[in-house]
């Protein structure tokens, strides 16, 4: 029987299938931050019941961290949410790269950091985008703070089986497309809702090619194609990338570890429920128009008119999105105007991203009436960007460079649009005011999101001088 | 967990598709420690005027005639986006217990049985159905019975509904998840002793 990678990895962390119930899955690795996991500590309290395993898991704080003077945080409700991470992870006595800790940072960017997260194994967080953690070959998936709780007692979940999605991209991408323009491509494709109930594994020479950094940002996005979790099959640059890091297996252990890893690869015939294929050559620079990440269109593009779709619901989704987007049909996408930009997030946080924007910033300066801000991934990002002169580039183009956080991204800290507002944003969702009520967000790539803070508009970077 | 139990209550209607958790509790409303507390912020920037305290009188749950609603039906893909279970805690503080769409994200999917919210799927047809009624009729009634199944509505529909029977019989019960879970404390010690000689790297060092 060939079986893909997903069901390898489920049939080895299958705990047990009681005939009424459950399929219980054992989980390796839990993420946590602040925002979704007090409550979960307090229902342990109450049960009296024991973290299981607390090797399993790695905090931080990010969500609610200021990226300006970070220790001053202003909102006493976000203040207490700190503190109480805090505490929990020291009476409970988990790993917390905490506030003052020169590891802090965003979960999915911190974690790969550290080596934690390894082919194979399953990794959950009270966080949709644990998806990253696919990149490795893991199965990751975001659950709900009841299901931390749960976790915490158990090291275990109550799961059903998915379904397996292949996602094949074949071929050369065009130059400065990135993973995140794929990741918005599929998501173009298949909808938001497309991958729900499925697992998708992303395959491929598009996808083999990419950096671990770029297959972080690709699995990032699974969620937002409707998917459980994304995953890509661990292969050298896998184990290039994990070799050495502080929890990655060490000595006699690693070979072990990577045949290990290797076995755990789809079988050639393997049968997926459903296949799609994209050609990367038609993947040019991608920009959302709306408040959805569906509603994506090359940098080519105009936006669309409701009159474009023969699907009734998303017809009038896109006839609501334009209207809050402040759009009209037949707009050029390169006369879009913005206000602010973010490079950031765990969509794009990493040092890679920085190193693509910083290319194209080089002697320019930030348009008129334009903020443009900065926020690496992490302290470490952050240090190794410093290091490569990334953050005088960005200064001196008219940038701001933060502190490490979740910041625009979702808006929890303070960094927000004004009503009103449009961004050119390399986070993850476009939702109505995602980043801030009123707030209008046009989801890109690093290298997108700089040359429109220069232009003050979007432009085709392809030929953009 | 409350047990759920079959209900007769006013059903609100939100034709709108991909209701994602960031309208359903904005995430400046996600700092607290607490599980509670949550429904007075549901679906906030929608709900409220620029005020951020009036009720904006074009939003349909500020509808009269939805009030005291305990289902809400709903466009397809409800639910989707971030994992925050503040989506549910908002929607069950403020008096819903049921929802009804065409399809459900899976991490809120999952959320709501955790909650006492039973997520109805229903196809396409039915939900249009459900919809006409309502809004032929606003504060119309319909009957969730969950034991047998099924939605009935004063305007003669009656629409059956899968759900799985484990999770059935927990929102039927009131289950805690976690101590059915516990009863299995002996595999899944076994499954970790086997793990540690497995992969022993994954473990601390004795």
């Amino acid at each position: 029987m060939t079986r893909t990678m997903y069901e390898k990895i489920w049939d080895a962390n299958l705990v047990h299938e009681p005939e009424a119930g459950s399929p219980l899955l054992f989980v390796d690795r839990h993420l946590m931050h602040e925002v979704t996991s007090p409550q979960a500590f307090e229902g342990l309290r109450l049960q009296n019941r024991k973290v299981r395993n607390v090797h399993s898991i790695l905090g931080t704080i990010d969500h609610c961290v200021p990226t300006k003077d970070r220790f001053n945080i202003v909102d006493v409700i976000a203040k207490k949410q700190v503190e109480t991470m805090t505490a929990n992870c020291e009476e409970n006595e988990i790993n917390l790269y905490g506030m003052d800790s020169n590891q802090n940072g965003v979960i999915h960017i911190v974690v790969p950091e550290h080596g934690f997260v390894h082919p194979g194994m399953v990794v959950c967080c009270g966080d949709s985008h644990t998806a990253t953690h696919g990149a490795f070959g893991a199965l990751a998936f975001g659950i709900g703070t009841s299901e931390v709780e749960h976790v915490m007692a158990t090291q275990t979940l109550q799961q059903k089986k998915a379904k397996t999605m292949l996602v094949k991209v074949e071929g050369k991408l065009p130059a400065f497309s990135t993973a995140k323009d794929i990741a918005l491509a599929i998501i173009a494709k298949t909808g938001t809702a497309g991958g729900t109930g499925y697992v998708m594994e992303f395959a491929g020479n598009t996808i083999t090619d990419l950096t671990m950094e770029g297959r972080m940002t690709l699995c990032n996005m699974a969620i937002e194609a409707g998917a459980r979790a994304g995953l890509v099959a661990p292969d050298q640059v896998t184990f290039d990338y994990l070799e050495g890091k502080e929890f990655a297996p060490k000595g006699d252990e690693w070979p072990v570890a990577v045949e290990y890893w290797k076995s755990l690869v789809s079988d050639q015939g393997a049968t997926f429920d459903a296949v799609i294929e994209l050609k990367a050559e038609d993947i040019a620079p991608q920009v959302s128009w709306g408040t959805s990440p569906e509603q994506v269109i090359s940098v080519t593009g105009v936006v669309p008119s409701p009159s474009d779709f023969t699907n009734e619901v998303k017809s009038q989704a896109c006839a609501n999105a334009l209207k809050y987007m402040a759009l009209e049909p037949g707009q050029k996408i390169t006369d879009i105007h913005i206000d602010v930009v973010f490079i950031g997030s765990c969509t794009n946080g990493r040092i890679e991203d920085f190193r693509a924007a910083a290319e194209l910033l080089k002697g320019k300066k930030v348009a008129d009436g334009v903020q443009a801000f900065a926020v690496p991934g992490s302290f470490p990002v952050k240090v190794q960007a410093e290091k490569e002169g990334l953050d005088k580039i960005f200064v001196d183009a008219g940038w701001e460079w933060r502190d490490p956080g979740c910041s625009m991204c979702l808006a929890m800290n303070g960094d927000e649009l004004e009503d009103g507002q449009r961004s050119a944003s390399t986070s993850n969702r476009n939702f109505e005011g995602r980043q801030g009520k009123g707030g209008r967000t046009h989801l890109v790539s690093p290298a997108m999101a700089a040359a429109a803070s220069v232009a003050g508009h979007f432009v085709d970077i392809r030929d953009w001088k | 967990m409350q047990p759920y139990i079959k209900h007769t209550s006013i059903a609100a209607l939100m034709d709108r598709s991909n209701v994602d958790t960031d309208q359903i509790i904005p995430k400046n409303f996600m700092k607290k420690v607490e599980r509670t507390g949550f429904g007075i912020n549901l679906f906030h920037n929608w709900r409220y005027l620029a005020d951020n305290i009036t009720p904006n009188p074009e939003f349909e749950l500020n509808k009269p005639a939805f009030k005291g609603a305990k289902i809400l039906v709903a466009g397809e893909n409800f639910g989707c986006g971030s994992s925050r279970e503040h989506a549910p805690w908002a929607i069950a503080d403020y008096g819903f217990n049921t929802i009804i769409s065409t399809s459900f994200a899976d991490i809120f999917f999952s959320n709501c049985f955790k909650n006492s919210i039973l997520p109805v799927v229903v196809t396409d047809e039915q939900l249009a159905s459900l919809m006409a009624e309502i809004s032929a009729n606003e504060g119309v009634e319909f009957t969730v019975d969950l034991e047998a199944q099924k939605v009935t509505t004063p305007g003669g529909l009656s629409i059956s509904f899968e759900v799985d029977a484990f999770r059935k019989e927990s929102l039927l019960d009131g289950l805690d998840d976690i101590a059915w879970t516990l009863k299995h404390e002996e595999q899944i010690s076994a499954y970790e002793a086997a793990q540690r000689k497995r992969l022993p790297w994954l473990w601390p060092s004795a």
